[in-house]
């Protein structure tokens, strides 16, 4: 049984209308399936627009899906009741992108940390300060600094915070939606070592979002790669990087720049046209996927 | 191809800032050229001053900053000096910026081609008439599909690839001979940077430009730049050609940038540069650079060192590159390059 299995989830926006219009759908997330093993990094690409973190949102019902199913271990997340969802999301949890707005600035490091423990009634007042002086430990944080406010942190040390918060309740899994892409290129890499050391001391699994695929590459085992609403590969990150099969993987793996001045560029210029949106994927190499 | 003649001399720039708790130097002493017909990268992380040098060239920088020293030299007239109404005239004329955020830097209540036409009957007192079909023209140029109709579209109406193209075409719009490019591509998908820098190599030929490239991604740099500064903490550290700084980085900044950019083992763990990048109002002393330093000397946090010759046209500023003849005078304070500490 997968940790997280995921099958023929849709998500439909209503879009326009008005009073009396008929209005579009949008369908943002298009007939996406897929699972993650206990304890992977499973990295979801795409550009914008391309729905991946809608879909990282559908997983928690942050967003309501349309239709489709979400299993965790086993269990239909979709099908819970409002208190069992409650309970579950302490299990699962999201870190964003962005550490200069996910964060409220009116509250202190220390209480953005407590604040889970708070609202699911964790604890004494006690223990949730030895608690938070143990997860600011955990994310390397400076316990000198509880009391200090979001605009006194560097990026890097606020996206710890936001860390140290999805991890107060002790959760399995965690959705990185982009958790790196808003900070210096010097600091990204402490991000990343970090949530590679977490994984480990927590046996925590990851889905990891983002565009970066240089980062994906590296952290993740498996990857699929979304493009208007749907995955249109998906595979073992090696094989999926080595090899890719759909036209848009190729595109945009030939598209990112790399820092090697004889780096032998050979550009792929997506052709729209060069995309059958009718096929279905299919199994190309060993657990490698593709819709061509 | 370049010709080497310097367009831009840019000397011991200073820029600084009126704050509360005192000045604060976004740009010290800042020295290069871009040459005819090359692309300078200018590299550098958040607060590095790469932004505020280039609104300095402009000399665009709003109260409370202001250009407190040094000398720009375009084509041999030092900027600095003209009045305001002669340095308008070499706005977008002569050397035009191209922003990052191609919403942002777009006024939302006209459209794209009045935009583009307001540069040329502005610069170039063009009839309404010329000006208009000159500006379907640069649509064309900047290969904007269907660019007659396009010129009549808002800009919330185009992607923002589409929108960078715009702006491309209006920094092109008087033929200027320096285009500065502030991250022009940080806001774009990966695919669509793609285009828009191979977009803007080919407008560098064809409108025989010289580019001064903005940008954080030493990936960006590898596929444009001749020529390459690394900036940190509003100083340039390391300068010299693109395939020596990214094959032979002389600073331990440029080394620690380069390693930590994903690749290698995969799943092994990064390079990461300790520390995180400083404010510039709580600068540390000497070289900003030592408390994140591996290679750090005993001298560095008290005096910042010069710029060393490392190879041909590459300089570094870090005490590693000292002459080894000046070690064996036994100068006073100076490092010795096979012992230096290690700070944590």
């Amino acid at each position: 049984m997968p940790f997280i299995d995921v099958s023929h989830l849709v998500k439909h926006f209503a879009r326009g209308g008005g009073l009396f219009g008929r209005g579009t759908v949008v369908k943002a997330v298009d007939d996406v399936s897929f699972s993650i093993e206990e304890g992977e990094t499973f990295g979801l690409v795409g550009e914008s627009g391309s729905g991946k973190t809608t879909t990282g949102r559908c997983l928690l019902r942050l967003i309501e899906p349309t239709s489709g199913s979400v299993r965790f271990r086993g269990e239909d997340v979709l099908a819970f009741p409002r208190r069992r969802l409650r309970e579950a999301r302490r299990d699962m949890q999201i870190v964003f992108q962005d550490p200069y707005s996910s964060l409220n600035p009116r509250m202190r490091a220390r209480q953005i940390v407590e604040e889970p423990l708070v609202i699911h009634r964790l604890g004494d007042r006690r223990a949730r300060r030895d608690r938070v002086a143990e997860l600011f430990h955990l994310v390397g944080l400076d316990p000198a600094h509880l009391e200090r406010y979001p605009h006194q942190f560097s990026g890097g040390q606020r996206q710890r915070i936001g860390l140290a918060r999805a991890l107060a309740l002790n959760p399995s899994f965690l959705i990185l939606d982009e958790p790196v892409s808003a900070l210096d290129v010097s600091v990204q890499a402490q991000v990343i070592n970090l949530l590679m050391d977490l994984q480990q001391t927590l046996k925590l699994t990851y889905l990891f979002i983002a565009h970066d695929l240089r980062l994906v590459e590296h952290i993740c085992r498996r990857v699929a790669v979304m493009y208007l609403g749907k995955i249109v590969e998906i595979g073992p990150a090696l094989s999926l990087f080595s090899a890719p099969q759909h036209p848009y993987t190729r595109a945009l793996l030939s598209a990112i720049p790399v820092p090697d001045p004889d780096a032998l560029k050979h550009r792929i210029t997506l052709d729209p046209a060069s995309i059958n949106r009718e096929a279905s994927l299919r199994e190309i190499a060993a657990g490698h996927w593709a819709a061509v | 191809m370049t010709d080497n003649a310097p367009l831009l001399i840019v000397e011991r720039l200073v820029t600084v800032f009126d704050v509360p708790d005192g000045l604060v130097k976004a740009v010290d002493e800042v020295s290069f050229e871009v040459r005819a017909g090359e692309t300078l990268g200018l590299v550098g992380e958040s607060g590095s001053g790469k932004s505020v040098t280039a609104l300095s060239i402009m000399r665009l920088v709003q109260p409370p900053g202001r250009i407190a020293g040094g000398s720009i030299r375009f084509k041999g007239r030092e900027l600095l000096d003209l009045r305001e109404g002669e340095m308008q005239a070499v706005r977008g004329a002569d050397i035009s910026l191209i922003f990052q955020e191609p919403m942002t830097a777009l006024n939302p209540v006209f459209t794209v081609g009045d935009q583009i036409a307001e540069t040329l009957l502005v610069h170039r007192r063009a009839s309404r008439r010329d000006a208009k079909a000159r500006a379907v023209e640069l649509l064309e140029a900047v290969r904007i599909p269907d660019a007659a109709a396009r010129v009549r579209d808002y800009p919330h109406q185009l992607s923002g690839g589409m929108r960078q193209r715009v702006l491309i075409a209006m920094a092109l719009a008087c033929s200027p001979s320096l285009v500065i490019a502030d991250e022009p591509t940080t806001a774009l998908d990966v695919t669509i940077q793609a285009q828009i820098l191979d977009l803007l190599r080919d407008m560098k030929s064809a409108f025989s430009l010289s580019l001064l490239l903005i940008t954080h991604d030493l990936g960006v740099i590898a596929e444009t730049a001749d020529r390459v500064a690394v900036m940190y903490a509003g100083r340039i550290v390391e300068q010299g050609p693109v395939r020596a700084i990214l094959r032979e980085p002389q600073h331990p900044y440029t080394r620690g940038l380069l390693a930590s950019i994903p690749g290698g083992t995969r799943g092994g763990r990064l390079q990461a540069i300790e520390g995180s990048v400083p404010m510039l109002g709580a600068l540390p002393t000497g070289c900003a650079f030592h408390p994140r330093c591996p290679d750090r000397f005993d001298r560095c946090p008290s005096a910042p060192p010069p710029d060393y010759v490392t190879g041909p046209e590459h300089t570094a500023r870090c005490y590693l590159h000292t002459p080894p003849v000046d070690r064996l005078n036994g100068a006073e304070g100076l490092p010795t390059r096979d012992a230096p500490r290690r700070v944590d």
